[in-house]
């Protein structure tokens, strides 16, 4: 699959049509409506890929409710779409989350992402899910002051780590990776799992294993119970294993206990909000803001029902209403795909 | 019909009458039990369903798949007793079945 991926220069302004928040299946089917009515978009995603909750929570498991396709796993029905929509040409902006979305006074928006990318664009589709995939938080009593300083989700330096006591949670790929990647140059690296079986590359578990027998690092099979320090510094956790608590020297913890959807800055828009949703209208799927449309399982109205082809249909009615903000003297002609050679023509068919 | 019991972390019960051939899980959110949250409904893909199944009963439930315990690795404060309720399967030999809720699911 040909993506158009950008990694914008940071400061970089683009101005266009439209921008997508979000690429799982209503996003993306979000580029073919808006496509066949000649708007131009832009689609970012938090995640590193498209897809949305169809790729990151069920990658591998069928879907029977997608008319005509009787079951399509999740990452086969986003394939599709990607295939499907490829035509139009959209640019994507991926491992980008959109933290500032305002009005401008020429009534056109301006988005920026937390990468520092800039766009100035006449409508904005919110296709945003359940919300931001984000690390998941330990409940333990107090972590919110460690974080960024000393509890870490990602490491973005690390040299940061140099010489510090470490202490990484986790049996996945994401655990693994960081232990093989800190240990040489941390004071000391503690490896701490629930169990005595990781769910990562075989020669990442290999590798780990090794650095455990030749003494390089600690592998400690149990869960934290809590952490301690003072300020925004952590000095040590309380690790319950099954011979009992001990407390271990901590400078920095890493926790990798995969991803969670959390509404995020969606919330800071000024747009009117219902239990985490955006209540829109059923015509156009237009939330409280014109020119700011909500599709797929972010909206909500009477009778809502948070399926990908109710996401399908949201996007249809709204790309009609957002060709009126970017066309607005240009009058939108219903036409079918089946028999319209203008569609056809945009779509590359003819 | 299945009686299902949960207990939450402060002691408090609720019990809610269910079906034979629904999850757990699908029993819970059918009954607004507090503290199952099943982000990602049922796929089995983020450990937000996670109870704890009373000693008497473990047995009847049964033991994690792979997918399930692989799973749990991303669930807080995991013990023998831990399950994702989306992976059981209602049958009316768990008719009397009591869970707790845990201190909280992430």
């Amino acid at each position: 699959m040909n993506l158009n991926v950008s990694p914008s220069p940071a400061g970089a302004v683009i101005e266009t049509d439209a921008v997508i928040i979000g690429a799982g299946p209503a996003g993306l089917f979000s580029v073919f409506e808006l496509g066949l009515v000649d708007i131009k978009a832009h689609v970012v995603d938090i995640l590193d890929k498209p897809g949305g909750q169809c790729a990151e929570l069920y990658p591998e498991k069928p879907i029977y409710d997608i008319p005509g396709l009787p079951s399509v796993t999740g990452q086969d029905l986003i394939n599709r779409l990607l295939q499907q929509i490829e035509p139009f040409g959209a640019q994507f902006h991926f491992s980008e989350r959109v933290e500032v979305l305002e009005r401008l006074p020429d009534e056109r928006f301006r988005l920026k992402t937390d990468a520092g990318t800039e766009f100035i664009t006449k409508v904005v589709v919110i296709a945003a899910g359940g919300g931001s995939f984000m690390p998941k938080r330990p409940p333990l009593t107090g972590i919110e002051a460690y974080e960024g300083t000393s509890v870490l989700y990602s490491v973005r330096r690390m040299e940061a780590l140099r010489d510090k006591s470490v202490l990484i949670v986790g049996g996945g790929d994401s655990a693994l990776d960081w232990t093989l990647n800190l240990q040489p140059l941390a004071k000391s690296l503690t490896l701490l799992h629930r169990r005595d079986e990781f769910r990562a590359a075989p020669h990442s578990v290999e590798k780990m294993r090794q650095l455990v027998a030749s003494g390089a690092i600690r592998l400690m099979i149990g869960q934290v119970s809590a952490i301690h320090g003072t300020g925004d510094a952590l000095e040590a956790a309380t690790v319950k294993t099954k011979d009992g608590e001990e407390r271990i020297d901590v400078d920095v913890m890493l926790p990798f206990f995969g991803l969670t959807m959390k509404l995020g800055p969606v919330a800071d828009w000024g747009l009117q909000l219902h239990e985490n949703l955006i209540p829109v209208d059923t015509e156009k799927f237009e939330t409280s803001e014109k020119g700011i449309f909500a599709v797929g399982d972010i909206n909500t109205y009477p009778g809502k029902l948070k399926l990908i082809l109710s996401g399908f249909h949201e996007v249809a009615l709204m790309a009609q209403q957002a060709a009126k903000y970017v066309y607005p003297d240009k009058k939108v002609l219903f036409q079918y795909t089946t028999s319209s050679s203008s569609l056809q023509k945009k779509l590359g068919v003819n | 019909m299945v009686k299902i019991t949960f207990i939450q972390p402060d002691g408090s019960e609720q019990v809610v009458e269910t079906e034979p051939g629904l999850t757990l899980m699908e029993s819970a959110k059918m009954n607004d039990v507090p503290g199952i949250e099943a982000e990602c409904g049922g796929a089995c893909a983020c450990a937000t369903c996670h109870v704890y199944v009373d000693d008497a009963w473990r047995e009847k439930t049964g033991t994690p798949s792979q997918m399930e315990e692989d799973m749990l690795d991303f669930a807080f404060d995991v013990r023998e007793a831990s399950r994702l309720s989306c992976q059981i399967k209602l049958t009316p030999e768990l008719d009397g079945l009591i869970v707790r809720v845990p201190e909280k699911q992430f």
